[in-house]
């Protein structure tokens, strides 16, 4: 089993950070995995990418050109990961802020109102973590429950008091994925 | 120890506590500045020297200082801060002092950019400074072999007074892995640091730390000193990794991310039936050149691969002597090659010495 | 170090400090050198400090200074002494530190060293030769040169519009708020020697209380590059350095002035 996933957004979108929910959720599980995030000059709002891998043998490259799933946080990134995504992947798309249908017939496309759902939820930074949870649900790369665990465990000392609504968010995305 | 998610800036930095870092002098620079952020803090709570100085030629200087002390010190940096430091790794080499160093190197030539890159590949192996001299130079391919290197570096600094430097890019140094920390070592006492440190001349006679020989014929003697403590290192130290080179008729030979990039490049070839092997040095300096001199009685052809126009490229040339073809394909600027760009370079050497 | 049997009727007036060696130095003669490294011994022998001491020497003519020292040293690069000094002392606060440096090493190629160090309050002493040329390369310009002043690389006298100005160290690292002790002396007399020899006490004594960085600048002579007499030399320095550099403390923090009250 190896799934390439790349989460792309803009900087301040969480792109990094469901990349390392989904890495620690990963490295629990037993798996290998990688992390490796683009970089670059700081800049507030600029692009932010993160590309995670999750294997069960030992990873060679962590980057890849095609990578078998993505999620897609703005319209620069659909415009660079739809076309890339392996046949038979999977592809999550901001529909709040992508105003684009996937033209691809090959892969599986979940299409969330994340940043609208974020709102409600209360917070519109939760928009990654729908995502995440459509992602995880779509490719079952690892259980919804060990994102649930890396959230207990890893979310910042100074967003505890959201752990509440990121599990509630996670679980919008899961919904989404089934339905 | 179980394994967590360590950024391998972060893990460099913390591998260097556990292996009884005293004092970190350095300066920020991306992709880099992680390891000195790390460090700010994680120093002053273990009551240990962490100074951010006001540039790169203040810092090795600084590590110069304490090291002539005998304390186990370090900076790191990337690629035009190291250049800044040459000046001062010349003077440690001749004073044989030991001392860390850790490049995380981007983009050359100038000030570049940020983009992970191998272009140090010279400064690193050939020329850190002025004069006669190689550091031990260690380059890991992962976050858990940063880690290893990083201790491994400090204990072969000490054990040969040289300077061990730790090459890994941007990407190594930005990425995140599982990986494992080895327990805090407790710090060296005073009364265990070597007989020539600056301690005080207190009921012996003065040391002197100098790389100042004045008379060509003395000099020369140092030198001869320096040169058979590099052959000594030579006949030990050289390290590497082979992945498939039992029955490999190709022979993949790439360092650091590119070395693992290689590995995801040999399965896949693998899988389509190319018999292909990969020997990853992990050290750069000494060199795997025996290994590679007799891998090519073995194989038909290798392919280099690298982040710059093709550095290491001449070390395997120069270990191999002819035995067998040798291409090479090489990103520059900050480009990192994938296992699709690899892959096609090696059906082309295939196709070129027939093999399979 | 060896002990002479003295006659019960006479009395030792006079003997090499247990911090110098027995070594002839390189210096040429009439150079001021030779005073400055006397009363450095001196003093850290009468403070007893010998066996605790770290000295740094520069690159200058004062480079073999640890052949004359009689305690631990390292050598420096050129202007990186300040820089080594910092990680000395830093990672051996119970040691004393301190820097030796020319005004090549000091003001020009070590500027920034200094300044950053000195504006830390780093803990070691620095001692400043100025002699407004470079020795050991063979008298060429230094940032120190005065207005006028003939070298070989500006044999027509330095002139300001094409070199910039003499830099004065001691007002410049005065003005800096780490700055525990920073003083101009002069060896030109013996006023001037004995004036030197308390300002390096002080600076000393302030390092070892840890008040924080010291300096003392001493303005020297070098009649080989000055192409003159010794004698005339020294007539010179009081004539014309003295006027340019002014001599006296330029920053004694009040955590020294207590110190020095308190004596």
């Amino acid at each position: 089993m190896q799934e390439e996933i790349i989460i792309s957004g803009f900087g301040g979108q969480g792109t990094l950070f469901a990349g390392q929910l989904l890495s620690y959720a990963a490295m629990e599980e037993g798996f290998h995995v990688t992390w490796i995030p683009s970089y670059g000059p700081e800049m507030r709002g600029g692009k932010a990418r993160c590309t995670v891998i999750v294997s069960d043998v030992e990873i060679g490259s962590p980057l890849v050109r095609r990578p078998s799933a993505a999620i897609v946080l703005n319209l620069p990134s659909m415009e660079a990961f739809e076309p890339a995504i392996k046949p038979g992947g999977t592809l999550v798309v901001n529909r709040s802020l992508i105003p684009l249908q996937s033209e691809r017939d090959d892969i599986r496309v979940i299409y969330a109102s994340a940043t609208d759902m974020a709102i409600e939820l209360g917070n519109v930074r939760l928009a990654n973590v729908i995502c995440l949870g459509a992602l995880v649900q779509a490719t079952s790369v690892v259980p919804v429950t060990a994102i649930e665990r890396a959230l207990d465990n890893h979310l910042p000392e100074r967003h505890r008091k959201l752990l509440g609504i990121n599990k509630e968010a996670l679980h919008k995305g899961v919904e989404l994925a089934n339905g | 120890m179980a394994k967590e998610l360590w950024e391998g800036n972060a893990a460099i930095a913390e591998a260097a506590i556990r292996a009884g870092l005293e004092a970190f002098y350095g300066y920020p620079i991306t992709p880099q500045t992680e390891v000195l952020e790390h460090l700010s803090h994680r120093m002053i709570e273990l009551g240990r020297v962490f100074l951010q100085a006001e540039s790169e030629v203040a810092s090795i200087n600084m590590v110069y200082g304490a090291a002539c002390t005998g304390v186990r010190v370090m900076t790191s940096s990337s690629s035009p801060g190291i250049s800044l430091m040459q000046e001062g790794l010349s003077y440690i080499a001749c004073s044989e002092v030991p001392a860390v160093v850790c490049n995380i190197m981007r983009g050359g030539p100038g000030l570049g950019n940020v983009q992970p890159a191998q272009g140090d590949y010279f400064q690193a192996v050939k020329s850190a400074g002025h004069g006669d001299y190689h550091m031990i130079v260690l380059a890991p391919s992962n976050v858990q072999e940063a880690i290893d290197l990083m201790v491994l570096a400090f204990d072969l600094a000490d054990k040969y007074r040289t300077i061990a430097m730790l090459v890994a890019d941007g990407a190594i140094g930005q990425m995140m892995e599982p990986a494992e920390m080895p327990p805090l070592r407790p710090l060296r006492k005073p009364e265990e640091r070597g007989e020539w440190a600056l301690t005080g001349a207190r009921g012996r006679e003065p040391n002197t730390i100098t790389s100042l020989y004045l008379g060509a014929e003395n000099l020369e003697v140092v030198n001869l000193r320096l040169q058979e403590k590099l052959r000594q290192i030579e006949a030990n130290e050289v390290r590497w990794k082979e992945y498939d080179t039992e029955d490999a008729e190709l022979l993949l030979v790439a360092f650091g991310t590119v070395g693992r990039i290689c590995q995801t490049a040999v399965r896949e070839a693998r899988a389509k039936g190319v018999k292909v092997g990969l020997l990853r040095p992990v050290t750069l300096w000494p060199f795997p050149s025996a290994r590679l001199a007799e891998l090519a009685g073995q194989v038909q052809g290798m392919l280099v691969v690298e982040m710059n126009a093709g550095q290491m490229l001449q070390d395997v040339r120069l270990a191999v002597e002819g035995r067998c073809p040798i291409e090479f394909y090489g990103r520059m600027g900050g480009v990192i090659p994938l296992p699709d760009d690899i892959l096609p370079e090696l059906h082309k050497l295939e196709a070129a010495v027939g093999a399979g | 170090m060896a002990t002479i049997d003295i006659p019960a009727d006479m009395e030792l007036v006079y003997q090499r400090p247990e911090s110098l060696t027995p070594a002839h130095t390189h210096y040429c003669p009439g150079c001021t050198h030779g005073i400055i490294h006397r009363l450095i011994a001196e003093v850290l022998d009468e403070l007893g400090l010998r066996e605790r001491t770290i000295g740094i020497a520069p690159v200058g003519c004062s480079v073999l200074a640890y052949y004359y020292f009689n305690f631990d040293m390292a050598e420096a690069a050129h202007g990186r002494a300040p820089a080594m000094a910092t990680g000395m002392k830093r990672t051996n606060p119970d040691k004393v530190v301190f820097t030796y440096q020319g005004d090549g090493d000091l003001a020009a190629i070590g500027t920034a060293e200094i300044v950053h160090s000195a504006n830390r309050g780093e803990l070691f002493t620095t001692i400043f030769v100025n002699n407004a040329i470079y020795g050991m390369t063979g008298g060429q310009m230094a940032p120190t040169t005065l207005p006028g002043q003939v070298s070989t690389s500006c044999p027509s006298g330095r002139d300001v519009e094409l070199a910039g100005f003499p830099m004065h160290m001691a007002e410049l690292l005065g003005g800096l708020p780490g700055t525990a002790y920073v003083t101009r002396q002069a060896v030109f007399d013996v006023r001037g020697i004995r004036r030197t020899k308390k300002a390096l006490t002080t600076a000393f004594r302030a390092q070892l209380a840890g008040l924080g960085f010291t300096m003392v600048e001493v303005l020297s002579t070098c009649n080989t590059n000055w192409h003159m007499s010794v004698l005339g030399a020294l007539e010179w320095a009081k004539d014309k350095m003295v006027g340019y550099y002014p001599l006296g403390d330029t920053k004694v923090s009040d955590a020294v002035r207590a110190m020095l009250e308190e004596k």
